[in-house]
C-alpha cells in the first residue's frame, strides 16, 4: 500500500476522466454544498490535492436506518462515493471482512491514518451497568468509541441516536443510552440528526468535509446550518393553508384530500428544524407532510417524549411558561409554544381570533403519556 | 480436539451478532449464536398512546423498515376491532412488496454476494466472455464487452490505489470461491447496478409514506389521501410513478437478480447439501387479498410444517397460549417462576439480567447464558422462519403459483426438492419469492386503480380513532411476514394506554440461543456440519449465517426501576 493515497484528481485521471469532466464534477460539488460559482476554483484545488479520505463507520445502539438512508443518496451516488471518493475502511453493514479481519481493518486505519481519518457514528452508547448493553468483539461501545475518537480528525454523528439519543434514550431510557457528544470531548463533532437523516443530506455532509476540509457552519446544537436552520413549517409547501386557517380536521376528510395543513393532526413542523421541505426525500420525491402525515419531529432532541404524536402541539398558551426541574420534558413544549405564538402573531394578525380559539381548545402538555386527545 | 472460533462482529448484517463455533476436522461440530446489543424498547412503549406505537416499533429496524409499523398498526386494529378500507390494505401491500424487493436485492448483492463472488478475481476476467455469459442468461440491456471492461477498469484502479475500503481484508482467493473470473465480474458489475437500483424502488414508500427509511403509517388506514383531481394528494402523477417503479422493479428482478442467482447457484450445488438446519418451518403469512381478517386469502399462506412433512400444514394461532412461547434458560433474563418456564407473550415476564463475562471478554460462557435474545418456540419446537419457510408452507398448502415456480427452478438447476433444505435453498427461496412479489405487486396496483375508477377513494376508517370509543381493556395480536420471516406484535391496552407491548421477531426465532430443553434454533443447527476449511478465514460459516439474512437490531426484555419484571419484548 502506498503511504500517500491517490488524490481524487489522480484517480479521476486513472479512470479516464478528462479535466473537463473533473471540473464539471467540482462545479456540481460546489452546487451541492451551496458554494457560489466564484468559489469553484477553491473546490477544484481542494479536489486536486486530496487523497481518498479514510473513513470508519460505527454502529452502536441503532436500527441501521441511517446506513440505509445513506444508500439512498442520489447525488452523489453511493457507489461513486464508495469506489471513487472515499475509502470506507470499516462498516459492519457493507464490509466484506468479518470478525477478526474486520477488526484488523479498523485497527490498521486507526494506526496508519491517526489524526486523519473521519469517524462516522450511527447509534447511541449505553452507559448503564458498565456498558454491557452493547458489545462488539467483546468490547463495550464506550470503549470502542473512546479509542476511535482519540485519533479521528472529526466525528459525524449520523441520525438522532448518535446526535441526541433518539428512541433508546426515550423515557425511561433503560440502558442509559447517551449521544456521542456527551461521551467524547476534544474531537470536533458534527451532528446530523433525523430518524434517519435524509440520504442526500448525509452524502452532502461527507462531500462538504471532503471538498473543503473544514467543518460546515454549525448551529449551537452542532448541526450543519445548511440543512437545519429552517423549521419544516417555514419551508412547507402547505404553509399557505396554515396562514389561511385551512386545516385537515380528520384523517382522510375532504380537507385531507385537498392537501390542507396538518397542524391540527399533530404536525411537528412548527418545532422541527430539518431540510424535509426543501431537499425532500429520496431524490425529492416527497416528504411526510406531502404524503399526508404530519411531521413527527424526528430530528429534534427528545421528540419521542414530546407526544402523543396526534395531539396537536400545545398551542399558544402564551409566553413565559414556567417549568420545574421534574418537568424537563416540558421545556421543549414551552419553547415551542412561545415560538409558535410569536410566529403566528407576527405573521398573521388576522388569525388572532382563530389562535385564541386554539389556545382554549388545546390542552397544556403533561409529563405523563396520556392516551387520547 | 475441537477448536473454538469466534466471529464478532458478524458483518454484512443488521445489528450485533456474535458466533462462537467449535470446529473439528474441518467441520463445525457445535455453535452458539449471541445477540450482543439491547435497547429497552418495551419499557419505552409502556404508557404511550397505542396509535403512536407504530412509529416506535418501526424504529426497531431500519433495514426491514415498515414491517414493524405494519405489524404494529395491525396489532392495535386487532385489539380495537378496526377493519381498514380496501385501498389502505392495497397501499400496505404495495409498500410490503416494495420493501421485499429492495431488501432481498440488497441482501443478495450487498450482504450475501461477497460470500460467493470474489471481486478480486474479477480483475482477471475477459470482459468479452462476461458479456457472452450475461447475454446467454438474460435480456438485460447493459451487457456489452465495453460495459464490463469499464467496470473492470474501475475495480482495477480501486484495487491499485491500495485503499481497498469496504473490500479490505476479505477472504479473497479462498479455495471455497468457485466462480470463474468472468462470473465474478458479472457479480461485481451488478453489485454496483443493484446499489443504484435499490434507491429507486423505495420511492414507493416515499410516495405513500413520505420517506424511506421509516415511512409513515396510521392506525385505521393510511395517511396518504387519494384525490385524482388534486395536486396535493395521491393523484394520477403519483400513481403513475408507482406503476413505472413497479415495472422497472419487475424488470430488474427478472432480468438481473434471478438470472444471477441461478448462475451463481449452478457453481455451488454442493451447498444444496449444507446448512439445512431445523426441520420445522413457520409462516404467519401475509399479503391479504380479502382483508387482513381472512388469512385463507393471503398470497403467502399461514401455517407450520413439522419434520419436513409437506403433506401436513399445521394451523397457527397467535392467541393460543400454548403455541408461541419464549424461553430464557440461556438468555440474559430471569423468570420469577424459574428459568425452565416458557411463557406466551401475553404472560411474558422478564428481568434483564446480564450474567456474562465482564467486557472486554474473549469467550462467552456458553454453558450458561450467552445472548440478549430470548428463545421463542412454537408448541415447544424450534422453528425456522423466513423465505424458505414461506415458500414451503405455500408449497405444502397447494399454491399452484408457488409450486410451478419452485419446481421450475429445481428443474433448471437439476436438483431435487430436498435441495431446498440447505444454505443454497434458503438463498434461492429468497430470490424466487421476490419474483412472485414483483408479479403480485402489479396485481395490487391494478386493483387500486380499479377501486379508484369505481369511485372508492377511502383510505381510513375513523370509527375507533377517538379513544373514547375504546373499551377499558383490549388485547391484540398483529402478524405479518417480515422479509426475514414471521413477525408478530402483542399488545394490551388499558385505560387508553399501552399496558404491555411485545414483539417476537424473525431473527429471534432463527438466531435464538438454546431453550430450557437445550434445543438449538436455526442458526446453531444449520452451522453444525458446515465446513470450515481455514480457521482463520471462516468463509463458509458466513455463507450459512448470511443465508438467513440476520437482522439483530434488538432483543429487549424489561424490568422496572426496582429491578422487578414488568414486560418483555424481542426484536430482530
Amino acid at each position: 500500500m502506498s503511504d500517500r493515497p491517490l488524490t481524487i484528481w489522480e484517480q479521476a485521471q486513472q479512470k479516464g476522466y478528462s479535466r473537463r469532466d473533473f471540473l464539471r464534477f467540482c462545479s456540481w460539488l460546489a452546487a451541492a454544498a451551496g458554494i457560489p460559482t466564484s468559489a469553484i476554483g477553491q473546490v477544484v484545488r481542494a479536489m486536486d490535492s486530496k487523497p481518498r479520505p479514510p473513513i470508519v463507520w460505527f454502529h452502536f445502539q441503532e436500527c441501521t436506518c441511517c446506513s440505509e438512508s445513506f444508500l439512498r443518496s442520489s447525488h452523489p451516488l453511493v457507489a461513486d462515493l464508495l469506489l471513487d471518493q472515499i475509502s470506507l475502511d470499516y462498516t459492519e453493514t457493507l464490509q466484506a471482512a468479518a470478525g477478526k479481519q474486520a477488526e484488523e481493518s479498523l485497527q490498521n486505519t486507526m494506526k496508519k491514518y491517526k489524526g486523519q481519518y473521519l469517524m462516522l457514528v450511527e447509534g447511541a452508547v449505553p452507559l448503564a451497568d458498565g456498558g454491557i448493553y452493547c458489545c462488539i468483539g467483546g468490547r463495550t461501545a464506550l470503549d470502542i468509541v473512546t479509542e476511535a475518537a482519540a485519533g479521528a480528525k472529526a466525528i459525524v454523528c449520523w441520525g438522532s441516536c448518535a446526535s441526541n439519543g433518539c428512541i433508546q434514550a426515550a423515557n425511561p431510557n433503560p440502558t442509559g443510552a447517551t449521544p456521542i457528544h456527551q461521551v467524547i470531548s476534544g474531537t470536533p463533532i458534527v451532528n446530523v440528526p433525523g430518524c434517519p437523516p435524509i440520504g442526500e443530506v448525509m452524502a452532502a455532509t461527507i462531500v462538504y468535509l471532503l471538498a473543503f476540509d473544514h467543518l460546515p457552519q454549525l448551529d449551537q446544537l452542532g448541526r450543519p446550518k445548511a440543512f437545519y436552520s429552517r423549521r419544516v413549517h417555514d419551508s412547507c409547501y402547505r404553509r399557505p393553508n396554515y396562514d389561511a386557517g385551512l386545516f385537515v380536521e380528520a384523517w382522510d376528510d375532504e380537507n385531507a384530500k385537498r392537501g390542507y395543513c396538518l397542524y391540527k393532526m399533530g404536525c411537528r413542523g412548527p418545532v422541527t428544524y430539518n431540510d424535509c421541505g426543501i431537499t425532500r426525500w429520496n431524490n425529492g420525491v416527497s416528504f411526510p407532510i406531502q404524503s399526508g402525515h404530519g411531521c413527527i419531529g424526528c430530528s429534534e432532541a427528545r421528540f419521542w417524549d414530546n407526544g402523543p404524536f396526534y395531539r396537536h402541539l400545545p398551542s399558544f398558551p402564551g409566553f413565559g411558561i414556567e417549568t420545574t426541574a421534574d418537568k424537563v420534558g416540558l421545556a421543549i413544549g414551552a419553547i415551542t409554544a412561545a415560538g409558535i405564538a410569536a410566529h403566528a402573531v407576527l405573521t398573521n394578525i388576522r388569525k388572532h381570533k382563530l389562535i385564541q380559539q386554539e389556545i382554549e381548545e388545546s390542552e397544556p402538555p403533561t409529563a405523563s403519556n396520556e392516551g387520547g386527545t | 480436539m475441537a477448536t473454538r472460533i469466534v466471529v464478532d462482529p458478524v458483518t454484512r448484517i443488521e445489528g450485533h451478532l456474535r458466533i462462537e463455533a467449535e470446529v473439528k476436522d474441518g467441520k463445525i461440530v457445535d455453535a452458539y449464536s449471541a445477540g450482543t446489543m439491547v435497547r429497552g424498547f418495551e419499557k419505552i412503549l409502556i404508557g404511550r398512546d397505542p396509535r403512536d406505537a407504530w412509529a416506535f416499533a418501526e424504529r426497531v429496524c431500519g433495514v426491514c423498515t415498515t414491517v414493524h409499523a405494519l405489524a404494529s398498526v395491525r396489532t392495535v386494529e386487532n385489539a380495537l376491532g378496526i377493519t381498514v378500507p380496501p385501498n389502505a390494505e392495497l397501499v400496505r401491500n404495495l409498500m410490503f412488496c416494495a420493501q421485499y424487493m429492495q431488501d432481498h436485492v440488497v441482501h443478495f448483492y450487498h450482504l450475501h454476494a461477497l460470500d460467493w463472488v470474489d471481486v478480486v478475481s474479477a480483475l482477471k476476467a475477459d470482459p468479452a466472455k462476461t458479456s457472452e455469459i450475461a447475454r446467454s442468461i438474460s435480456s438485460w440491456p447493459k451487457t456489452s464487452p465495453k460495459y464490463f471492461g469499464d467496470v473492470q477498469a474501475r475495480l482495477a484502479k480501486f484495487v491499485e490505489s491500495g485503499q481497498l475500503g469496504i473490500f479490505a481484508n476479505g477472504y479473497w482467493g479462498h479455495k471455497a470461491y468457485k466462480l470463474p473470473p468472468e462470473v465474478n465480474l458479472l457479480g461485481a458489475a451488478h453489485y454496483i447496478e443493484a446499489l443504484e437500483w435499490q434507491k429507486e424502488i423505495v420511492k414507493i414508500h416515499t410516495i405513500f409514506g413520505g420517506k424511506n427509511p421509516h415511512p409513515n403509517y396510521l392506525v385505521g388506514g393510511m395517511p396518504c389521501a387519494l384525490n385524482i383531481d388534486e395536486a396535493n394528494a395521491l393523484n394520477a402523477e403519483r400513481l403513475a410513478q408507482v406503476g413505472t417503479l413497479l415495472d422497472q422493479a419487475q424488470q430488474f428482478v427478472e432480468q438481473v437478480y434471478i438470472p444471477d442467482l441461478l448462475a451463481v447457484a449452478s457453481y455451488y450445488k454442493d451447498w444444496a447439501a449444507i446448512g439445512g438446519g431445523l426441520t420445522n418451518y413457520l409462516a404467519y403469512g401475509d399479503l391479504p387479498t380479502n382483508g387482513y381478517g381472512d388469512p385463507s386469502k393471503f398470497k403467502f399462506p399461514r401455517g407450520a410444517i413439522l419434520n419436513r412433512d409437506l403433506g401436513k400444514v399445521h394451523e397457527v394461532d397467535g392467541r393460543d397460549p400454548d403455541q408461541v412461547q419464549e424461553h430464557v434458560a440461556h438468555s440474559w433474563y430471569e423468570y420469577s417462576g424459574g428459568d425452565k418456564q416458557a411463557l406466551h407473550p401475553w404472560q411474558g415476564e422478564t428481568n434483564l439480567k446480564y450474567t456474562g463475562p465482564p467486557p472486554p471478554y474473549e469467550h462467552l460462557d456458553v454453558d450458561r447464558k450467552y445472548s440478549w435474545l430470548k428463545a421463542p418456540r412454537w408448541k415447544n419446537h424450534p422453528m425456522e422462519v423466513g423465505p424458505l419457510a414461506r415458500l414451503l408452507v405455500a408449497y405444502a398448502s397447494g399454491s399452484g403459483e408457488v409450486k410451478e415456480l419452485v419446481d421450475g427452478a429445481l428443474k433448471s438447476l437439476g436438483v431435487a426438492v430436498t435441495a431446498l433444505y440447505s444454505t443454497l435453498g434458503r438463498t434461492a427461496a429468497r430470490g424466487l419469492e421476490t419474483k412472485l412479489i414483483a408479479r403480485w405487486a402489479k396485481e395490487f396496483y391494478a386493483q387500486l386503480l380499479s377501486n379508484i375508477k369505481n369511485g372508492d377513494t377511502r383510505m381510513f376508517d375513523g370509527s375507533h380513532w377517538d379513544p373514547s370509543t375504546w373499551p377499558a381493556e383490549a388485547k391484540g395480536v398483529g402478524m405479518t411476514e417480515a422479509p426475514r420471516g414471521a413477525l408478530a406484535h402483542w399488545i394490551v391496552i388499558k385505560d387508553r394506554m399501552i399496558a404491555n407491548y411485545q414483539l417476537v421477531v424473525p431473527t429471534t426465532w432463527n438466531a435464538s440461543p438454546r431453550d430450557s430443553q437445550g434445543q438449538m434454533a436455526s442458526y446453531e443447527t444449520a452451522l453444525v456440519g458446515t465446513p470450515v476449511e481455514s480457521l482463520e478465514q471462516p468463509l463458509e460459516l458466513l455463507r450459512t449465517i448470511h443465508s438467513f439474512d440476520p437482522c439483530l437490531a434488538c432483543a429487549v426484555h424489561l424490568y422496572d426501576e426496582s429491578g422487578r419484571h414488568v414486560h418483555r419484548v424481542t426484536f430482530d
